[in-house]
């Protein structure tokens, strides 16, 4: 079967099969076109979930739940199964995610293969933290359970490893206890980047979900102004007429108006809508409200296939960490190259990630401060930005985050992540990727030849 | 129906079935050859929230043990009210044209099979004046084509075994529904080319649990393929025997 699956971003374009995979039971099928890589929902930016010339194993089909104990929160389920799933299961039974992207259509597969992190990463770390266990499939059909005692090696490669190291086909997460699926939110204006630290600084204590978005366009003393964004969840016995309320408008103040298919995407709109964007938040400052979990967590998931509206070229997204002590200055740097470039678009988020250690190998979070935007493809334009952008933070002893990545190099991928050598020994030899043989120079090597 | 006994319960619309009725909290009798990819079924259903959900790894040609099995989810589940039989293979076409054993392959799971398990369950039914038996024969049965005709045979006499099953149980309350499903993105057509006319389980399975609902008698699912297949039952045979169909 031959079918086009494309990258979240939709750039880069490439041609590959796709084998769906159905039952855990079963083995690989032999005889495949190329070699193998697990696809989850796609929902990765870049390359890390592409393989031109070969075949993509499509887990959607791996979508049963194996088992979920209401009193202590553990959950067992297929690696297709999505959060959203999840949630659809566990949150009127008291439970929530532990750890939750900007999305909900991500599989648990592909959440942990790149071992993702969400608003509340200073409190909770990576959701590979929160993985028991799970079942690895190796192309020679061998079979590994994996836990933090269990071939701990292959856990510790498996967790952010990229989908390299064979196919997982079921996991145990331990959910999180919740006393509410409403969010009591408020919002914090800042006038620039020491106001975001600022306001992180008083935040990150009393509120488990932090988050900023930066006015990237804005220059000079208002470099990096921005909204704090921070939130817990409510009291169970919440007061329940502002609920009721909130529950009927459930565009609540932090989610994004990005139902603007017709919007062009250009330097002026984007800095009105910035303008505005910052104003009306900053009139509203100081209040707390209501809001429920999914506009909160997920304010693009209500604009289907939004990615769409960058048009046919696609769009890149930057994601990078740089470490706190350094963080100021290159971070600076990052967002004056940005503004000076003028091409990014109205998504630009600020993250302080905490100390919380990641399992993985090469899991992305630590300790310091991300920033993630996306940028239209306009080309050798951007491309040279993200090339300019990469160096600052290569320089800064920081890292790109591979999810989001279609563009770093080699040797970025090397200084982001200087435990690939001993991750390397458990990539599964049928197994690889579009990013991988990118960040190897297998390209390269083999356009050399 | 809350007491449900679904045959080839590890098919793609079965599968999407049994989670609508564990999600309203029935009981389950699952019945499937293969018994781990059963077991996942079972234990799908079960945290998805059915009362219960018991798993027998069968072989469905075995005749002889369709009594026996009716008796044992009956017991199982204190009664049954309804019945979901969705078992059934493709087969190849062109092996069927070249050699009577896989023809006869494929007849004896689709149509003697469900045909055996019927008379046991319609008679039981029958018997308690209630239930409801939910039988997925296909559009295929509907005309006979040259590209899938043996499937298309063991499903066209699915369906007009169905027409006088319904005839006779009608007077004791029983209701049969006959379901014909076009094009289903199932494991069962992976290796088939998709188009815009491929339902996908969950959308034929909604169908499925209303048309049980109401004790409707046959369903199109999804509808607009009563249109095409009266089309298709209409062109004259002169001129159908010699379209490429
Ligand atoms: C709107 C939006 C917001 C986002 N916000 C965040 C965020 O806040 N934080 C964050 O960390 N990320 C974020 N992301 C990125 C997203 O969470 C990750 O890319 C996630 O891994 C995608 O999961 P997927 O199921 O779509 O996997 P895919 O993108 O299909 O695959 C991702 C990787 O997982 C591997 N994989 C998939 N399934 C398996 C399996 N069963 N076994 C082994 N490997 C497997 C693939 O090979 C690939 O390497 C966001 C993405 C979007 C579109």
């Amino acid at each position: 079967m031959s079918k086009a699956l494309q990258s979240w971003g939709r750039y880069p374009r490439v041609t590959q099969r796709a084998h769906p995979l159905v039952w855990v039971g079963e083995p690989l099928p032999q005889g495949l076109q190329g070699p193998l890589l697990p696809y989850g929902q796609g929902r990765s930016y870049g390359d890390s979930c592409l393989n031109p010339g070969g075949t993509v194993l499509t887990t959607a089909g791996l979508d049963r739940f194996l088992g979920f104990d209401p009193a202590s929160g553990v959950l067992t389920c297929e690696a297709g199964v999505t959060l959203e799933d999840i949630l659809r299961l566990a949150t009127w039974q008291g439970w929530f995610l532990p750890v939750t992207p900007g999305t909900k259509f991500v599989s648990v597969g592909g959440a942990i293969a790149n071992d993702v992190h969400g608003k509340n990463h200073h409190r909770m770390g990576t959701f590979g933290r929160h993985v028991r266990r799970f079942e690895l499939l190796r192309s020679d059909g061998r079979r590994l359970v994996c836990s933090p005692t269990e071939n701990a090696d292959w856990y510790a490669a498996t967790i952010g490893g990229l989908g390299l190291t064979g196919v997982i086909l079921w996991a145990e997460v331990q959910l999180r206890r919740m006393s509410n699926p409403y969010i009591q939110q408020d919002t914090l204006p800042f006038a620039n980047l020491d106001g975001f630290f600022q306001a992180a600084a008083e935040s990150d204590a009393d509120f488990e979900y932090t988050v900023a978005w930066v006015d990237c366009l804005s220059r000079g003393r208002k470099l990096g102004r921005g909204l704090y964004f921070r939130g817990n969840h409510a009291p169970p016995q919440f007061d329940a007429l502002p609920l009721a309320k909130s529950h009927l408008s459930r565009k609540g103040g932090l989610s994004v108006p990005f139902d603007l298919p017709s919007f062009t995407l250009n330097r002026l709109t984007v800095a009105a809508f910035n303008a505005l964007y910052y104003g009306k938040n900053r009139l509203g400052a100081g209040k707390t409200h209501l809001t429920h979990y999914d506009p909160f967590f997920y304010p693009l998931d209500s604009v289907h296939a939004w990615n769409r509206i960058y048009g046919r070229r696609g769009f890149l997204q930057f994601q990078c960490v740089v470490p706190h002590e350094v963080g100021g200055g290159a971070m600076r740097e990052i967002l004056e190259r940005i503004a000076a470039s003028r091409l990014a678009s109205f998504l630009a988020v600020l993250k302080k990630f905490g100390s919380a250690p990641s399992p993985g190998l090469l899991s992305f979070p630590r300790p310091g401060v991300t920033l993630a935007l996306d940028f239209a493809n306009a080309g050798e334009r951007t491309y040279r930005l993200f090339h300019e952008l990469e160096r600052v933070t290569r320089e800064a002893g920081g890292a790109v985050y591979p999810a989001k990545d279609a563009r770093m190099e080699p040797e970025t991928f090397q200084a982001s992540f200087p435990q690939v050598g001993a991750f390397a020994r458990f990539v599964d030899p049928a197994f690889s990727s579009a990013f991988w043989r990118r960040v190897k120079g297998a390209d390269a090597a083999a356009a050399a030849r | 129906m809350k007491k449900i006994l679904v045959l080839g319960a590890t098919s793609g619309i079965a599968q999407a079935c049994v989670r609508l009725y564990a999600a309203r909290g029935a009981s389950l009798y699952l019945v499937a050859r293969n018994a781990q990819n059963l077991q996942a079924v079972a234990q799908d259903a079960a945290t998805r929230g059915a009362a219960r959900a018991e798993a027998e790894a069968l072989d469905l040609d075995d005749f002889e043990a369709h009594g026996p099995l009716v008796a044992r989810a009956e017991a199982a589940l204190g009664g049954l009210d309804g019945v979901l039989l969705a078992h059934g293979v493709l087969g190849d076409q062109a092996a069927c044209e070249r050699d009577f054993a896989p023809t006869r392959a494929v007849l004896t799971t689709n149509l003697l099979g469900p045909v055996s398990l019927l008379t046991h369950l319609a008679n039981r039914f029958e018997a308690q004046r209630k239930g409801t038996l939910v039988v997925i024969s296909s559009v295929a049965g509907d005309r006979g084509r040259q590209s899938n005709y043996v499937y298309g045979t063991s499903k066209g006499g699915l369906s007009v075994f169905l027409q006088g099953l319904r005839n006779r149980l009608s007077r004791s309350g029983v209701a049969v529904v006959t379901v014909k499903p076009g094009f289903v993105d199932t494991p069962m057509t992976a290796g088939v080319k998709k188009n815009a006319l491929f339902a996908t389980p969950e959308q034929v399975a909604r169908g499925i649990v209303k048309a049980a609902e109401r004790g409707s008698d046959v369903v199109y699912l999804p509808g607009f393929w009563r249109l095409i297949m009266f089309v298709i039952r209409c062109v004259p045979e002169r001129l159908f025997k010699r379209l490429k169909l």
